[in-house]
Parts: C-alpha cells; structure tokens; sequence
C-alpha cells in the first residue's frame, strides 16, 4: 500500500496565506479583503506588499462580500478572508444574490471551519457550511487537506471564473501533499489503491483515512482512499470507478453528514451504482469547547471512526 | 439630450411604459417606480458620463446600481429608451424566458444590469466596491447608486456608509429616495428614522438635499453640486424627495401602489394624465 510521510504539522490557513502572498506577486488583478481577521487569516503578507490592493473592512462581513461583488466590475479577483461561520451563515443572502446570482468573480475563503477550531466553541464551529455554499448554483465548493493543498488551491482559484468556496482550518495537522502539486478543481486524488472499501475524505479527515487505510490493510481490509478536495463540481466518475471495483464506500468529512460531501456522493451512487455507504460526519449536532482532538474524537470524526465504519460497510457488502 | 423639454417627455413616456409594463402582467411596482422617473431619466440622459455600449467592466465611464431592485421597471424603461436593449422588449417584464426579469438580475444577460438587487440592502456595498476598483484602475469616473429610504433600515447600509467615510470613497453618490414610504405604509409609522440627513453627516458624508426630486430642473441642479463634491475625501449622499406614484394623481402621496398593478380602468386614467411623447413600446 502506498504511504505518505507528514513532512511536519502546519496549519492548512497558512497555506491559503502563502497562496495568496504569491498570487500578489503573480497576479496584479487579485485584491483581498479582511473582516478584523487579518492575523487568523495569515495575510499579513499580502496587506504589508501590497497595502493599495488590501481592504481591511472591520467587523462588517456583509459588506466585504457586497464590496468584492463589486470590486469584480472593473476586472480584480477579490479574495475575501474571515472565519467559516461568518464567511457562510452570516452572510448568506448576501453571497446568493451579489455573488452567485449575479455570477461574479469572487473567492470566499474561509478559515477555522469544523469542530478544529476548538476552544472557542460552538458559536464558531459550523458544521453546515459546505452544505450552505454547494446549493448555491454555479458555486465551486473546495475543502483542502493541508497545508500545500491549500496553498496549491489558493492559487489555482485565481485562474478559475467564477465564484469559488475555499474551506480552511485553523489547526496544526499533518503536511503530506507534494509541495509542487497541480491543483485541478473538480478532480479527484486517489491516494491508495484498495479493493475492499474505498474511503472518500475531504478536509482535515484526508490524512485520517490514510491513518485508518493502514490498520484497515493490517486486518486485511484493503482500502481505496480518494481525496476529494472539490465537493463541487464533484468527481462522479472517479468515485463511481472505485466504488466499481470495491463494492463500498466511507464518506469522511468533519461537517453535518446533512448536505455535507457524503450526502453528494451518496446522490451519485444512488443514480449512477447504488452501494452501501457509511458516512464519518457530525450527527446533526452542535459541537462545543475541547480541543481539537478531543473534540474530533467526541464527535466521531477520526481514524478510529473510520476503521468502524468500514468494518461495517465491508460487512454490508451483499 | 440637453434640453429640459425633451427631459421631461422622455418622463413622460418612461411613466406610459410603467403603467403598461406592470399593468400587463398585473404584477409588480410602480409607485417607487413612478417617484424616481425624473431622476433615471436625467441620471442616464443627462448627468453620467456613460458609453453607448454596454460592457461588464464599465472601465472608463460612470456606472450605477440601482439597490432597491423592486423599482425594475423604471430601470428597464429608461436603460432600453437609452438603447441598452430594444424598447419592444419592455413586452416581456416578468414573462416566462425574458431578460427582464421582476427584480434586475445580470444571470439573463441584460446589457445595463451590473448585479442583482431585489434583496434588500446591498447596493451599496457593491457600488463601494465598484468604487474601490475604479480607483485601482485609475479611473476618474465616478459611481452613482440609488436606494430607498425604506431600504436604509437594512443594517448592511450603515456597515457599507461607515465603511465608505472610513475609507475616503469620494467617487461614490449614493442618492436615498426619499418617498416617506414603505409597504407597511409611511416610515415614520413602520420604523422612525430620525433624520437621514443628521445620520449621513454624522458618518462623515456630505450630504446635498434635493427638496423638488421630481423636477428636472432641480435634479440637474443637485446632482451637479454633488458632482463637485466628489474627489475631496468625502463619499457623497443625495437626499431626493420625491413623490411615490408621481404623475399619476390616484397613485400619488400613498404607499398604496408600492406593488400593486392598476386595472384597465386605473391603466387608461394613468395613461390620459401622460400623453405619449416618444411612442409607446
């Protein structure tokens, strides 16, 4: 089984702030803008280099995404900083109807999303905002893995017309992506190859599956573990291929199992190759104050879970 | 254009056509629609500085946001009078398939719409933003929006207003009509305001007031002391009074026609107190 080495923990945030650092280098037309979180947000960099192309708006999310929606008439790529919750709930209708209606050009980034953002409790965890962000039609919804994913990510969106999603975090977690990856939206990673289960993570649960795929392949489990760092447009056809070939699937995501990734993958198997599914998610709940790992563990969203779940999946193979 | 006369029978005709546009479907809102005629009118006619042809990135012209997006039927009339789309294609408000849409939307393609408003609030921050970009583009145009007073209730308005003053967006003029009504019925009854004029001041706005916002004359006036007020660090605010339902008698001085279509009779009465000037669509 192919394995990955942690290079070293690094936050994935860090990775959207070095993005976007080079992207002013790179990319005259890319402003950004920040909601009193320039410090959380990791950019710093951009707003030191490039003070003309940095707007600091306060603590007013609404009118940072109505203001972005703007800044795209006249031709700037406007990346918009703040926290997940305040990115997405706070300002829904504001991104429905200045953003994606009106199709414009505008990259929400958003750190400290999920449970990881820990101490600070439920107030700032969401757990829904995936599911938010992909009903929106014509919106690209991207949860990245670590650190070099979201930097590759960060930078990618750039080139991409449209209005772009990108969920972030706020934690430490293993850095195991190659430093020089090509980040295609929309295109599924395949990271090992199984036979038994194939296990599909997003987000900080990525390297948990590569965690559990190693126990799961000790007990004779062979695991297929595909990264989709794209939640929309999803990848059907490299999900359906595998799911071919393994007769199962785990979904692994730390949002609501409601209309988070395993719901969307569950809608292209329903359609296209039903299959038994276990999904690794929140139970339409709340999360509190812990820490990242305790919390992560509480709330079922680690290694451990994932080894469960494909245990059972395997089991309800027919 | 430049001559009042001709301002005023292009207002004239621009009522015909919202009277009929809503009268035809039997939907939507022509007494904030009728209120601002005069001032769409001269605004695209007259007062900005605007190219023939429509382009999403408006580099080099003045541009406007209409925020309170329910007065759509003035928009289309004026915008398509001004050549932006074919007049005939006022035909097709709120129909299936059409470009023009109950509330303005860019997702049709309808030359002359920069952003979708109809959800209230929001404008402003857009026009900011466009702002913002002129700037970075090292273009002297200016950018002109228009809100309701209603609308200003919207708590996005005043995060956008402190932002604006806070930033020295000075080739922005947010004009606030000032009609005293809102669907419930007069603000004062719905939600007090206070006074518009004391709040944008205190913001660090300067403010000119236009007492007779339906006279030509007088927009042209107040829009051009506006104008000369832009490119000194102040964002620019323009208090318009106006009348709801304006030229049509029975539809003036009440919230009653906020968005309520007449019948055939009402239609044929609102007609004969606006003869047609230009032709009718």
């Amino acid at each position: 089984m192919k394995t990955y080495t942690n290079t070293g923990n690094k936050d994935t945030r860090s990775g959207f702030g070095a993005g976007l650092t080079e992207l002013g280098q790179t990319n005259d037309k890319v402003v950004a803008l920040c909601a009193d979180l320039i410090g959380s947000l990791k950019m710093d960099d951009f707003k030191k280099n490039h003070p003309e192309r940095f707007f600091q708006v306060g603590i007013a999310e609404a009118n940072m995404i109505g203001m972005a929606a703007g800044l795209t008439i006249g031709g700037k790529i406007p990346f918009t900083g703040t926290f997940a919750n305040f990115s997405t709930g706070r300002v829904y209708d504001q991104i429905r109807q200045s953003v994606a209606y009106s199709d414009k050009n505008v990259k929400i980034c958003a750190s400290h999303a999920g449970l990881t953002l820990g101490e600070d409790g439920a107030t700032h965890q969401i757990l829904e905002d995936i599911g938010l962000m992909k009903m929106l039609p014509g919106m690209t919804v991207i949860n990245t893995c670590d650190y070099n994913q979201t930097k590759a990510a960060t930078i990618a969106i750039a080139e991409h017309q449209g209005p772009v999603y990108l969920r972030f975090g706020r934690p430490s977690v293993p850095n195991f992506t190659a430093e020089d990856q090509k980040f295609e939206i929309g295109k599924a990673v395949q990271l090992t190859e199984g036979t038994d289960v194939t296990i599909v993570a997003t987000g900080h649960l990525v390297w948990e599956a590569l965690e559990a795929a190693k126990t799961l392949n000790e007990q004779g489990i062979s695991a297929e573990v595909i990264n989709i760092h794209t939640i929309k447009p999803l990848d059907d056809e490299a999900i359906i291929k595998s799911v071919k070939k393994t007769g199962c699937v785990v979904t692994a995501e730390e949002h609501n199992y409601l209309g988070g990734l395993g719901e969307s993958v569950a809608r292209v198997l329903a359609l296209s190759h039903p299959t038994p599914q276990e999904f690794v998610a929140t139970q339409d709940t709340f999360g509190e104050s812990g820490t990242p790992a305790q919390l992560m563990e509480k709330y079922g969203l680690n290694s451990a879970s994932i080894i469960k779940a494909a245990q059972k999946v395997v089991k309800r193979k027919k | 254009m430049s001559n009042t006369q001709q301002l005023e029978d292009l207002t004239t005709q621009v009522r015909r056509d919202i009277l009929r546009m809503v009268h035809k479907v039997n939907s939507g809102h022509p007494g904030g629609s009728l209120g601002c005629a005069e001032f769409f009118v001269a605004l695209y006619n007259e007062i900005m500085d605007r190219k023939d042809t429509f382009d999403m990135d408006g580099i080099g012209e003045d541009l406007f946001f209409l925020s309170n997006g329910h007065i759509s039927p003035v928009f289309y009339s004026v915008l398509a009078r001004a050549g932006y789309f074919p007049v005939e294609e006022l035909n097709t408000f709120r129909l299936i398939d059409s470009r023009l849409q109950g509330h303005p939307t860019t997702h049709e393609g309808l030359p002359g719409v920069r952003v979708a408003s109809g959800s209230l609030g929001q404008g402003m921050s857009v026009a900011i933003g466009a702002a913002q970009a002129k700037k970075l583009n090292n273009d002297s145009h200016l950018i002109y929006s228009l809100h309701g007073d209603g609308e200003l209730q919207e708590g996005q308005n005043w995060e956008a207003i402190m932002y604006a003053a806070g930033n020295n967006v000075d080739n922005l003029i947010s004009t606030i009509d000032l009609n005293g009504q809102q669907i419930d019925g007069s603000t004062d009854d719905v939600l007090p305001m206070g006074s518009l004029k004391d709040k944008f001041q205190a913001f660090g706005w300067t403010v000119v007031e236009i007492e007779q916002g339906n006279n030509i004359e007088a927009i042209l006036k107040g829009m051009a002391i506006a104008k000369s007020k832009t490119g000194q660090g102040k964002p620019v605010c323009v208090l318009l009074k106006t009348v709801m339902g304006n030229g049509v008698d029975f539809m003036m001085h009440t919230h009653a026609w906020h968005g309520k279509a007449p019948n055939d009779e009402q239609l044929a009465i609102g007609l004969e107190q606006n003869a047609e000037t230009l032709g009718d669509y």
